[in-house]
């Protein structure tokens, strides 16, 4: 099992050290946008319903802030791209029909709605009407959710993948509804829960930024009035992302549930699961989850993973012994062990490796019906077919569970900041606030604010790597392991590039960091 | 071109906006020098379309290949 401070040197563990590179610092710009978009939507509203010019300069902040950070993240996740075609060229011939589809539609609808109201939005203060303007800026905030619409749709299916037959001809899945690989419930959860997660970056940018400027004692309208909108925008995301959450939690217990076991560290499943509030997993090793009963000093919540997982207090849920060894589910049916899906996926390697051969030797499709039928019966599992050992489809527990209880333990902790921030500046329980003026607090209640806010990208980020650590081995899942869909390169020409890219991130982050900070420095410019 | 048509009140949108910018001319510097690092360098020198290079043309077989010899690793 790979140890995370020991990445092997090879194709494999460098190409997947390059792509959660890549995809974690693209996430550093993405969240900020779709979150910032929110906020500047509403306060541009404010201003349209006012006509009051102090919603425009707060708006107009707020929207050069946002113009910052979307010119920085301008092209990020391009690069993604690149290292499907190079590092990743097996996956990207493999599953390119489905996969493409959403990302092309992402690259030509909502890239260029984005790009084209994005401009009306900067230019057009004072040259379009403010109905114009305002709708401008919300569809600039849409072509983003859009965007992150189709990307999510399309990682969607590589956890989830639905809608799509495979072709034994061309090798490839092709998509048979795109209905189904567009609308998959798993993505819809999932764009919902990553997407209000986004806007609590957003919120928690603004209050952040915002207590800057109490703690200067500076702009203090305008920070007090864009703490009322971060902190409503804040308190109302953190509550959505908690329910979108048991939804996206309900969705990975039903198609994967190893990644919930890994998650929860539940070695042993059962019935009335309690949710693991903290336990000790080394975060340095994998544990050994065939010998022990539980985590050790595990304290858990009574019956509330069975709840998170099943809507059910008593609903069963499957530990990691019993997806290797199989078990039978509530409904009577039998889940199969690592064991036999193995004997599955060999069953379908086997079968795709005579059809073609006879293929090549000119024998027509109608007279390999059953190789044919025994590809198409196997095909779920035919990923397992690659597996050697059943402990390479447990995946790295230490990780996923970390990063959930990061991602969790933040969220809560910000749903009681954002409910604190608004009691105070809407001074409620007044006697509570009636000395405690929300503009004039000690500092360190402003540095408090400040330092939520690499708080709450780290527990975002922690959701991706729940997410995608969550379902190693798997490219997609149950299909294609990482070390087949991975190209026959050199593990040099990936150890350069990835470095490359880290200096590039690094550079173009520092760059807008600095520039971020300058501006809020400068602060709003004040219409006459 | 009269100036309160659509086509010219379009163009002096744009025109006007980048010959008015301050902070956007630095931050189009940025996308230009970004895009030229990712596209020309990036794209050109690092990242070549491994299976237009290795398949020639058969890319299909190339990867069943791939596919039925790593099982038997």
């Amino acid at each position: 099992m790979t140890n995370l401070l020991l990445i092997d040197a090879g194709t494999i563990e460098w190409s997947r050290a390059q792509f959660a590179l890549t995809a974690i610092y693209h996430w550093l710009f993405v969240p900020l946008t779709l979150g910032l978009a929110v906020i500047m939507g509403i306060m541009e509203t404010c201003y349209y319903r006012t006509k009051n010019n102090f919603w425009k300069d707060t708006a107009k902040f707020w929207q050069k802030l946002f113009g910052i950070n979307f010119a920085m993240g301008i092209a990020t996740g391009i690069i993604l791209e690149f290292e499907f075609g190079t590092n990743w060229s097996n996956y990207s011939w493999f599953v390119g029909d489905i996969f493409g589809a959403p990302l092309a539609v992402e690259g030509i609808v909502a890239f260029f709605m984005e790009s084209t109201f994005v401009a009306v939005m900067f230019f057009g203060w004072n040259k379009v009407s403010r109905g114009f303007h305002l709708a401008s800026t919300w569809l600039t905030g849409l072509g983003a959710t859009i965007s992150a619409w189709w990307i999510l749709v399309a990682n969607a299916w590589m956890q989830h993948p639905v809608g799509c037959e495979f072709n034994p001809d061309t090798m490839r899945h092709e998509m048979v509804s795109f209905a189904d690989v567009a609308l998959s419930p798993f993505a819809v959860s999932k764009f919902c829960h990553t997407v209000t997660s986004a806007w609590i970056i957003g919120a928690v940018f603004c209050v952040g930024v915002c207590c800057w400027y109490l703690m200067k004692k500076r702009e203090t309208k305008m920070a007090l009035e864009s703490l009322k909108i971060g902190a409503i925008v804040g308190l109302v995301a953190t509550l959505l992302a908690a329910a979108t959450g048991h939804k996206a939690g309900q969705d990975v217990a039903q198609v994967q549930p190893m990644k919930l076991a890994a998650m929860e560290a539940l070695y042993n499943g059962g019935t009335d699961v309690g949710l693991t509030a903290i336990a000790w997993v080394n975060p340095f090793s994998q544990p050994d989850y065939e010998n022990e009963e539980s985590a050790p000093l595990r304290i858990d919540m009574p019956y509330a993973l069975s709840f998170m997982a099943t809507n059910d207090f008593h609903g069963y849920v499957p530990g990691i012994n019993d997806l290797l060894n199989g078990y039978t589910k509530p409904d009577g049916t039998r889940e199969p062990s690592v064991d036999e899906k193995i004997e599955r996926g060999k069953k379908a390697i086997a079968a795709l490796a005579d059809y073609r051969k006879a293929r090549q030797e000119g024998l027509p499709v109608d007279s390999l019906r059953a190789e044919l039928a025994t590809i198409n019966e196997n095909m779920k599992y035919f990923g397992y077919g690659y597996i050697k050992d059943k402990a390479q489809v447990v995946p790295y527990i230490p990780i996923n569970f970390w990063a959930f209880r990061i991602m969790v333990g933040v969220g809560c902790l910000l749903i009681l900041f954002f409910a604190i921030v608004l009691a105070g500046v809407y001074k409620w329980p007044a006697k509570l606030w009636q000395k405690n003026d929300i503009s004039a607090l000690p500092n360190w209640h402003y540095w408090i604010a400040i330092a939520l806010i690499p708080l709450a990208y780290i527990a975002s980020e922690s959701g991706w790597l729940v997410a995608e650590f969550g379902r190693q081995p798997w490219t997609i899942q149950d299909m294609l392991p990482t070390w087949v869909a991975v190209s026959d390169l050199h593990s040099s020409s990936v150890i350069i590039t990835f470095f490359l890219f880290l200096i590039l991130f690094t550079t173009m982050l520092a760059v807008e960091i600095s520039i971020l900070l300058k501006q809020i420095k400068k602060g709003p410019d004040y219409s006459s | 071109m009269r100036k309160d048509s659509f086509i010219y009140r379009f163009f002096n949108l744009y025109y006007e906006g980048f010959k008015n910018m301050t902070l956007g001319r630095t931050l189009w510097a940025i996308i230009i020098i970004k895009l030229f690092v990712i596209f020309v360098i990036l794209k050109v020198f690092f990242f070549p379309n491994f299976l237009k290079e290795h398949a020639k043309g058969n890319e299909s077989a190339y990867v069943a290949g791939e596919f039925i010899e790593r099982a038997e690793q």
